[in-house]
């Protein structure tokens, strides 16, 4: 029997044209002072991409090390309580580190140490990037220097002494809002500085070409495994919708590509409406955004009409991002992939559901996605699947969700009726024997 | 107002003996009036072409002292349409020395190229850079710009590689920009060896292109170091630095930065 990583190939997705768009969306808007650094890493990765010693390193250790493949399963009870299409859980919170993040860094480490680089900095929201990336550097013994903004350390510390532990240099930000895209910035004034030197890891599918089409062809695991275990556990069928979370859109864009070419499923990204799309409260880029330039890209981005980048809120530090990568613009462009917003409150009662129903304490990022698969399945009928990207499990959320609870007055462990407002009731009939 | 009075700026300088002195300044730092009277100032005190920045939200290749600078700017309300008010004013007041905006591209993007090209031109601006903008996504600006005359500057680093500096050379419609140093603007203790090899770099490969060196020149000692070995000199974060501490001594500054300008010697 297989386990589909034998089939996986990180070339299966064409590279975008040579500057690095998707249409409209990507290229890459750098300084002078990047384009040899860049240069190299665009000719790096088209080599690294179609040689098979890559791939084979990089899937042996999916294997070994990630714990791939990751389970795909049914969620029976998410599934009766939203009384409609069968829900499939993609589970990335059972890659080691406790998120789909480590795929891209270990991925990404290689590929520094085949440029010969000696030093890895990376930016991280959620901590999951950063502590993916100290990982990966602890294995393949890289130094690593991770920028995270105040506020994301406040709301995220369990990561910062799990990154700490590996090894890595925790380098607060405490310019702009102190959240992620400050910490994008402040790394890429640190590789300003050595370009030559240092390897920038960057954690989602944004930024200059040639990142969104490298995270993207690393990420495309998860949906290359989601797909072939569909076709299994759906007896050759596949699931008639695919939804996963979008911040910069890594985990969505890489559980979206592969079946971009399977023009009956459909492509669903759930972007954080904060406290709502309609109020300046959220970090939904595609939904609420308009085109501009962000950190090299070209892309959707939350913005006033002097082309200034605006503050951003999501209660998920994962998905707090004012951008989105290029091709997720150039999906919803074309109307290949739909983007919607989920507020706080939605994906905090999806979290608290999944917890009480599959036993799942997800991310909350990933319960922005839950959220909207619920909502999905909810207005579809019992013989429709609807597939959702679990990105990454909640541990890291402990303290997010205590203060949520608190500022919402819940006292006791159960705030999951406010769920309720927003998902049909359970006792729907069961779509499995 | 035109690329032909940037060029011509760098050549009266050279014809002086003189590497050009340009001063940057946040535009709107810490407010459009003080903007429109410190390169008046400037101008007065010897300035040969003036720097504008125009405030970004996230400005990717600044040190603190800009962003903070970019930041109060911001916060007092200062704008693109607020930068072209700025150059406005200045030319009602009589200042002719060229006026070279520097602005990321997201602002100017969102203003449109082409109208902010007319509109900065018809505001007596003479040249741009855009550092976030290269060659290979300039097609557009450079159109806009050539067809009003505005003088584009690409940048070149310590680590571009001949060919490529020629190429930016050959691309700058305004002057080429030498960044001194890899890293972010601010104000350094030292100009580094390399920076000087750069420079020496570059004068063989510019063709007739002026350059100006910039990031981290701070000092008169910084500017008669390297005087000899560009056409022009850039000082910004310390300059940003002082309208910070003590605005009223700008122009004496810009003074003595002018003052070591001049070239000892034939190059
Ligand atoms: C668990 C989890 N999910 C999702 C995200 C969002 O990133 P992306 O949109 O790149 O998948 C993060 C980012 O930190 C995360 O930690």
């Amino acid at each position: 029997m297989t386990d589909h990583l034998d089939t996986f190939r990180l070339d299966a997705a064409p590279m975008p044209d040579a500057h690095g768009r998707f249409g409209d969306y990507g290229g890459s808007w750098i300084p002078e002072v990047l384009v040899p650094v860049a240069g190299r890493i665009v000719e790096g990765w088209s080599a690294a991409r179609t040689d098979p010693a890559f791939l084979q390193e990089f899937v042996g250790m999916c294997r070994s090390f990630v714990g791939r493949p990751t389970p795909l399963q049914v969620a029976p009870r998410l599934t009766a309580h939203a009384g409609g299409a069968q829900l499939l859980l993609k589970r990335e919170d059972l890659a080691h580190t406790g998120a789909h993040k480590i795929n891209n860094a270990l991925g990404q480490v290689l590929l520094a140490r085949r440029l010969g680089v000696k030093r890895v900095i990376a930016e991280t929201g959620a901590g999951q990037h950063g502590v993916a990336t100290a990982t990966a550097c602890a294995l393949l013994d890289m130094p690593c220097v991770v920028y995270m903004g105040s506020h994301d350390i406040e709301r995220q510390h369990p990561n910062v002494l799990r990154m700490e532990l590996l090894g890595a240099e925790v380098r607060p930000v405490d310019e702009g809002q102190r959240t992620l895209t400050d910490a994008v910035s402040a790394a890429i004034r640190d590789w300003v500085a050595d370009p030559d030197g240092t390897y920038y890891l960057l954690g989602s599918a944004v930024g200059m070409h040639p990142f969104p089409t490298m995270v993207r062809d690393l990420q495309s695991v998860i949906g290359h495994e989601a797909r072939a275990q569909s076709l299994e556990l759906l007896g050759g069928e596949l699931p008639s919708v695919v939804v996963a979370c979008v911040g910069g859109g890594s985990n969505a864009i890489g559980t979206f590509m592969p079946f971009a070419g399977d023009g009956a499923v459909e492509l669903r990204g759930a972007e954080a409406a904060g406290d709502g799309i309609d109020t300046p409260r959220h970090s939904a880029s595609v939904a609420a955004g308009s085109i501009g330039v962000l950190h090299g890209a070209r892309t959707m981005l939350i913005q006033d009409d002097d082309g200034q980048v605006l503050p951003t809120h999501s209660i998920s530090a994962g998905l707090d991002y004012p951008g989105v990568g290029p091709e997720h613009a150039q999906l919803a462009a074309t109307g290949r992939a739909t983007y919607t917003g989920v507020t706080d409150d939605e994906a905090m009662a999806a979290l608290q559901l999944t917890c009480r129903l599959e036993g799942i304490i997800p991310a909350v990022e990933s319960a922005h996605a839950i959220s909207l698969a619920l909502d999905i399945a909810a207005g579809r009928p019992a013989s429709d699947t609807v597939l959702v990207t679990v990105s990454g499990r909640g541990d890291k959320d402990l303290a997010t969700i205590m203060q949520y609870r608190a500022a919402h007055g819940v006292t006791s462990m159960n705030f999951a009726d406010a769920g309720d407002d927003h998902h049909p009731a359970p006792g729907a009939p069961h779509v499995y024997a | 107002m035109s690329t032909r009075d940037l060029r011509a700026a760098f050549a009266a300088a050279a014809a002086d003996g003189r590497a050009a002195l340009v001063p940057y300044l946040v535009c709107g730092h810490p407010d459009a009036d003080t903007t429109v009277h410190l390169v008046l100032e400037a101008a007065a005190a010897g300035a040969d072409v003036i720097e504008l920045g125009v405030p970004f939200s996230d400005p990717l290749a600044d040190g603190e002292t800009i962003r903070n600078a970019t930041r109060v700017a911001l916060d007092a309300g200062m704008s693109v349409a607020g930068c072209l008010d700025v150059v406005r004013r200045v030319r009602a007041a009589g200042a002719t020395l060229p006026i070279v905006l520097m602005g990321y591209v997201n602002p100017l993007a969102r203003y449109g190229v082409e109208r902010f090209c007319a509109d900065a031109a018809a505001a007596g601006v003479d040249g741009l850079i855009v550092p976030d903008m290269p060659l290979e996504e300039s097609g557009e600006l450079l159109a806009a710009a050539g067809s009003v005359e505005l003088g584009v500057t690409f940048l070149v680093t310590p680590v571009t590689g001949g060919a490529r500096i020629a190429q930016l050379a050959a691309a700058s419609t305004g002057f080429l920009y030498c960044v001194a140093t890899t890293g972010t603007t601010g104000a350094r203790a030292d100009v580094a060896s390399s920076t000087v090899e750069l420079l020496d770099r570059v004068r063989n490969l510019a063709g007739d292109t002026p350059f100006a060196v910039g990031f981290g020149v701070s000092t008169p000692e910084h500017v008669a170091e390297l005087a000899p070995h560009a056409d022009g000199v850039i000082v910004g974060s310390a300059l940003v630095a002082l309208v910070e501490r003590d605005a009223a001594s700008l122009a004496g500054r810009i003074g003595e930065l002018v003052a070591a300008t001049a070239v000892v010697g034939v190059r």
